[in-house]
């Protein structure tokens, strides 16, 4: 017997493979959605999309500064499908993100524009609401059996009211331009410090969240696989009644585990806001970031470094949509491909079946010949 | 207080068609956490038929082709999730999300699109406008409005429990649900029977959809997709502890809650309270909440729910 296993069938690449085979599909079915609404400038489209910001490419200077915005803008979309994944590892389905992800704006801009605090403090303040709010679900998932995924939804609709709440004040709102006022005018000392933005053409986005967003997936991925306390989470998540009678205290890896999650996705909302990149408006749906997240962890392969992958991909995909000539299409298309991918990679173990049944039926054969 | 009764009775007609799907899909073992997708393509489909309708059309032709446009919508909409957690062994939970992503996009993409070619390129918005259609469904006895669409509901009701109670069918469903396995030994379709929960609840929840959006208002903006409906439904479906009769009580429970939100202006002393206008928008969620964590300690989950069948496993 052959002990190594081939290339192609090591767990890892399998998962790119289908990963990369699950975007590449949902690119394709983006193409004919296009062709429907519109065959004659669908492949003009399609190009607008995938070329995205290299449009630039005869200014290398405004070529840098806007890869720097797709950066700065996949940070919270990535460091939200850290969160996702994390609690997914240990069994939990964590839909809540979009809701901590709320209160982690709510507390990131009041303490910043109201308060004026350093920036420092907005983030903890942010990672604090964030974890609180994980809590909740955590709380009421260990001790009263409530499904998380329902009390995420319930707790994502909560935060949203409760966002537009406090953030509506006048303390906190421009009601002129109603958005929130510019964290740069208001407190200066509220902005995140700069990143390499002489790099990225003079970019004042770039901030430190650039690195953090990576300290925090390698420290995810060190967690997970290298502590106790990830194995025990693991182990909670694969039987909780198994990990019980092995000593393990299943009610408080549950509340742990939505706590870092929520703590991940507050961590992830300031990481953008505090930028000054975006304000906060008056809305009536719940920010989809969350949600976009679970698309991008599932993408990544449940995988803390190809969560950065893809989360770069499906922001650029959603940044995409803005190219698109508005005669002929609207930028929602994009978001519609996001959406397509997702689903795809709920077929992801079909996939996966399908390669090692390639693999085997090989394998056979060749037993079978000798 | 008649507007409290009004829109109690349009919510309460939504939430016990879309919790009576969701109970049919878990029933047969198959969680539908896209139920608020299937809404937003059923209310699309409804809408559009009604947008489309010439204006001479009587009100019985209205209302049919309404009610089975979103009828069949939710039913193709609810095939993707059969497909995918059926055949395909795919993560409930996920393709129920992404279900629901896709739809609110899809309604916003084909909405935009047909309001596009309608209006030859002046208008780009995803709203539709359905006076004519919302008035065909109103009728009145006395003070009160009512609508079709709440007597279509309690029919709907008493056929679901007497379906859920006394045909063969069902029993074969539920058994899917609690013990797949079991069911397949003496004979049972299990992948089948399945199929069969989850086109129920597509079918109940497109009709949901339609009176989500078009009992109590005449415009609706498809960006902002059926704004939770979907998944208070399955938190009615949750506490009525998967049993038809017992939804309807929910429902009618949560209902209350739901339209204080939108009727508290109306209501001298509750909106003397010095309570911001948002803070009823919170009520649902927060009463749900509440409930869920009182009512889910003895959960009466059917067994095999969220486990894909598999033939050979022991």
């Amino acid at each position: 017997m052959n002990e190594k296993t081939s290339f192609s069938k090591r767990p890892g690449v399998q998962t790119l493979l289908v990963s990369v085979l699950c975007a590449a599909f949902g690119v394709f079915l983006g193409f004919i959605i296009l062709l429907l609404m519109n065959p004659a400038h669908a492949v003009e489209g399609m190009g607008a999309i995938l070329r995205n910001f290299f449009k630039y490419d005869n200014n290398i200077t405004t070529l840098m500064y806007y890869f720097g915005s797709a950066i700065v803008k996949s940070v919270p979309i990535i460091l939200c499908s850290e969160a996702i994944l994390f609690a997914f590892k240990a069994g939990l389905f964590n839909i809540g993100v979009a809701g901590q992800y709320t209160v982690g704006i709510i507390a990131s801009l009041y303490t910043s524009v109201a308060l004026g605090w350093h920036w420092f403090f907005c983030v903890l303040a942010a990672i604090a609401a964030g974890a609180i709010w994980g809590f909740f679900s955590g709380f009421l998932k260990a001790n009263f059996n409530v499904n998380e995924v329902i009390a995420g939804i319930m707790l994502n609709w909560i935060s949203l009211y409760l966002c537009n709440i406090i953030l509506g004040q006048e303390t906190v709102m421009n009601v002129s331009k109603s958005e929130t006022y510019d964290i740069a005018e208001k407190n200066a000392s509220g902005l995140l410090p700069g990143f390499l933005q002489g790099v990225f053409g003079n970019n004042q986005y770039m901030t430190i969240a650039i690195p953090i967003t990576i300290i925090v997936a390698v420290v995810i991925l060190f967690v997970l696989n290298k502590t106790t306390f990830g194995y025990e989470l693991k182990a909670t998540g694969h039987n909780k009644e198994a990990a019980r009678y092995a000593g393990m205290n299943p009610k408080r890896n549950v509340i742990f585990t939505l706590m870092i999650s929520g703590a991940i996705a507050g961590l992830a909302a300031s990481m953008i806001y505090l930028t000054g990149i975006e304000h906060y408006k008056i809305s009536s749906s719940v920010p989809g970031m969350g949600f976009n997240g679970i698309a991008v962890a599932f993408l990544g392969g449940l995988n803390p470094i190809g969560a950065i992958l893809a989360g770069f991909f499906v922001e650029y995909l959603t940044l995409g949509g803005q190219y698109l000539n508005t005669n002929y299409y609207n930028p929602q298309v994009a978001d519609l491909m996001v959406a397509i991918i997702i689903y795809l990679c709920g077929f992801v173990l079909f996939f996966k079946h399908l390669f090692s049944q390639i693999g085997k039926n090989k394998a056979v054969k060749k037993e079978v010949q000798e | 207080m008649t507007l409290l009764i009004q829109y109690t009775l349009i919510f309460s007609a939504v939430l016990i068609l879309v919790a009576l799907g969701g109970m049919f899909s878990e029933r047969s073992g198959i969680i539908n956490l896209g139920l608020e997708g299937i809404m937003v393509f059923g209310a699309m489909a409804g809408c559009m038929v009604m947008v489309l309708l010439p204006s001479d059309a009587s009100k019985f032709t209205i209302i049919v082709l309404t009610l089975l446009a979103s009828a069949a919508a939710g039913m193709v909409a609810s095939l993707l999730i059969a497909v995918a957690c059926i055949n395909f062994k795919a993560d409930q939970t996920l393709i129920g999300t992404a279900l629901n992503m896709l739809a609110t996009a899809a309604a916003t993409v084909i909405v935009k699109a047909f309001n596009t070619v309608r209006s030859g390129g002046s208008d780009f918005s995803a709203k539709l406008d359905y006076v004519k259609g919302h008035d065909a469904f109103m009728f009145k006895i006395g003070n009160l409005q009512l609508s079709w669409f709440i007597v279509i509901a309690v029919i709907l009701l008493i056929c679901a429990t007497v379906f859920f109670y006394k045909t063969k069918l069902a029993l074969r469903l539920r058994a899917c649900g609690e013990h797949p396995q079991a069911a397949d030994s003496v004979g049972i379709n299990v992948y089948q029977m399945r199929y069969v929960g989850v086109l129920i609840s597509g079918f109940l929840g497109g009709l949901g959809g339609i009176i989500y959006v078009a009992a109590a208002n005449t415009t609706w903006h498809f960006d902002y997709g059926v704004a939770g409906a979907g998944f208070l439904a399955l938190a009615v479906m949750i506490f009525g502890q998967w049993k038809p009769e017992r939804i309807a009580w929910a429902a009618v429970l949560f209902a209350v809650f739901r339209s204080l939100s939108n009727v508290y202006m109306g209501i001298g002393f509750l909106s003397a309270l010095p309570i911001s206008g948002t803070v009823y928008n919170m009520f649902p969620y927060i009463v749900s909440l509440i409930v869920l964590a009182l009512t889910s300690q003895n959960s009466r989950a059917p067994k095999a729910e969220g486990i894909p069948y598999d033939k050979g496993a022991r």
